[in-house]
């Protein structure tokens, strides 16, 4: 299971030289948790990247090699692999505040 | 005992204290502090599946990255790479960084358990080791979670038949903590090192075993540059070839004794006696032969300085330095008490790896015994002996015996690890000392049961011809 989510804007964004922020998100089966946890990155990507972002959710069951290829130990895991510093959140991002915090999105938000 | 299916581990001694293994398609743990030597039976049991057993395996490591673990294996024997490289173990080094990793909600383990599920069906794998869990603790922060978690996990290997080997910490209280021993209600195993005066031991426990008989005795081990090795062993347990060539003794008159050759190529032979009997003369003497034959000896001299030995060789007639100049023979002096017994063992095999002799002598072994316990110096010889007969060598080991005691009550016991043994002795008759030797036991070989008489001459070790002649002659 792929959604992959690149929008107009953030392609015109990227051009008005925006960073485009790369996530992944590791579930373990489209489980009621992994829903959540889809929900609740979309909204907060949606909510403060303006579209420029690309979140791939990705489904260890479908490709269990990656789990030690992107060292996932606890599920759901997101990955922001871009921009850097690489950061890790683990959850069902129901705790949106460390969801946003954890994606160093507040202090951008705050500018 | 009988009923139980066991998993050996192919790890000396520890297999027959344990009656045949670990419980197969169960998990065990291993507890212990650092460097009590737990990742060492984690990994020697999954290396002997591997190439023992035909029992692939995969090596979860939460510490401990993959490469370092090759690596820090390099200087045992095994050969971790190569068992990598043909997929007969694999090894996923779990690491979270905790600088670039939050939490955010409910979560699971289960990317762990679809990670090592992965593993342990391409690998085919039937054991596993996780090692340590520990260090996956102190990364996540939900306790709870964890202790759910470890539960499902313990069930998950025990569903899938597979033989674990779970290490963790002892004493902090963190397996308590997680409840840990309550799941792996199996087997358990507690492994300590200590230093007291200066001296390191190692020790083994078998806490638990469901199921199963055993002792609750500690267990004394080493660890040497081929694994583990857990005391009692009894004898060398190796399979040597047939060796049937012999090595004369350097004295003509002992090989008349011993069907007129000496002894078997690869064979250890003891010699004991009081102080004073004779024993370096007669080892210098098989030294001296060894290095005349064209070949190679070494002589680890514990008590006295090279220096000390070439003196008192060449005053009887035996030129040890000369050999030594040749590069025949190597003179290793050490004071036994430098090292403990595992650096010990690890310096005189490295050296006979290095130097590659045809025949050793240890002058002498009881020293040993100042610098450990007896069970631990017993398990180090047994290690050496079987090394050396591994490789064909020929050793004669010395052994001071104490005046006041039998001569077979020796402090070690000896007897299973020597093909042959010549016991020196001086007797009082009349108003002086005689020398006598005899040989007490030669497997294999059909040898003399007289004693005989003999003495140092400037020309070395004499022994008179007919041994009960001279005897009777001297008392007449």
């Amino acid at each position: 299971m792929k959604t992959e989510r690149k929008t107009e804007s953030s392609i015109m964004n990227k051009s008005d030289n925006k960073i485009l922020w790369e996530l992944k998100l590791y579930v373990a089966g489209m489980t009621l948790r992994s829903q959540h946890a889809v929900q609740s990155v979309q909204n907060v990507c949606d909510k403060f990247l303006n579209g420029n972002y690309d979140l791939e959710v990705i489904d260890l069951y479908q490709q269990l090699h990656l789990a030690e290829k992107e060292q996932i130990v606890a599920t759901p895991t997101l990955i922001k692999k871009a921009p850097p510093p690489v950061r890790r959140i683990i959850g069902d991002m129901s705790d949106t505040k460390r969801l946003v915090r954890g994606l160093d999105l507040q202090t951008e938000a705050a500018e | 005992m009988e009923g139980l299916n066991k998993s050996p581990t192919g790890i000396t001694g520890f297999d027959q204290i344990t009656g045949g293994g670990l419980p197969r398609g169960r998990p065990t743990l291993f507890c212990g502090g650092a460097g009590s030597g737990k990742t060492l039976f984690a990994l020697e049991f999954l290396v002997s599946g591997a190439e023992k057993f035909d029992e692939p395996g995969v090596f979860m490591s939460f510490e401990e990255s993959g490469k370092e673990l090759v690596e820090n294996t390099a200087s045992l024997e095994f050969d971790l790479s190569s068992l990598v490289e043909s997929e007969k173990i694999h090894i996923d080094q779990v690491r979270i960084d905790r600088s670039e990793t939050r939490e955010a909600g409910h979560y699971d383990l289960e990317g762990l358990f679809i990670r090592l599920g992965n593993a342990v069906d391409s690998a085919g794998a039937q054991r596993v080791v996780l090692d340590s869990l520990e260090a996956l603790f102190s990364d996540l922060s939900d306790r709870s979670v964890i202790r759910s978690e470890l539960r499902r996990l313990f069930l998950w290997l025990k569903e899938r038949g597979l033989t674990a080997v779970i290490t963790g910490e002892k004493g902090d209280g963190a397996m308590t903590r997680y409840g840990l021993e309550e799941y792996i209600s199996d087997c358990v195993i507690y492994l300590d090192h200590r230093v007291d005066n200066q001296i390191s031991t190692r020790r083994l426990r078998v806490v638990k075993y469901r199921g199963s008989e055993h002792d609750t005795n500690e267990f004394p081990f080493l660890i040497d540059s081929r694994g583990i090795i857990v005391f009692p062993v009894t004898e060398a347990s190796l399979d040597y070839q047939g060796f049937r060539e012999k090595l004369s003794s350097g004295v003509p008159e002992l090989d008349d004794l011993l069907e007129g050759k000496g002894f078997y190529e690869g064979s250890s032979i003891i010699v004991s006696g009081t102080i004073g009997t004779g024993k370096t003369t007669l080892a210098s003497h098989f030294a001296d032969e060894c290095c005349r034959r064209g070949e190679k000896c070494i002589y680890f001299a514990f008590e006295e300085s090279p220096g000390q030995l070439f003196r008192n060789m060449e005053s009887i007639g035996i030129d040890l330095k000369s050999w030594e100049k040749k590069g025949r023979l190597k003179v290793q002096a050490q004071r036994a008490t430098v090292y403990g017994l595992e650096s010990h063992l690890n310096r005189i095999t490295r050296l006979v790896e290095e130097f590659s002799p045809r025949t050793v002598v240890f002058d002498t072994l009881s020293i040993f015994l100042e610098i450990g316990f007896q069970p631990e110096v017993q398990v180090m010889l047994v290690r050496l002996i079987d090394f050396l007969k591994e490789k064909g060598i020929t050793s004669m080991l010395l052994l001071e015996m104490s005046p006041d005691r039998p001569e077979r009550s020796s402090a070690l016991n000896m007897s299973t690890m020597s093909d042959t043994w010549i016991v020196l002795r001086d007797q009082e008759a009349e108003s002086e000392l005689v020398r006598e030797l005899y040989i007490l036991k030669a497997r294999g070989i059909s040898h003399s049961r007289k004693l005989h008489r003999f003495e140092l001459t400037n020309e070395g070790l004499k022994i008179f011809e007919n041994g009960e002649k001279n005897r009777k002659q001297h008392y007449e």
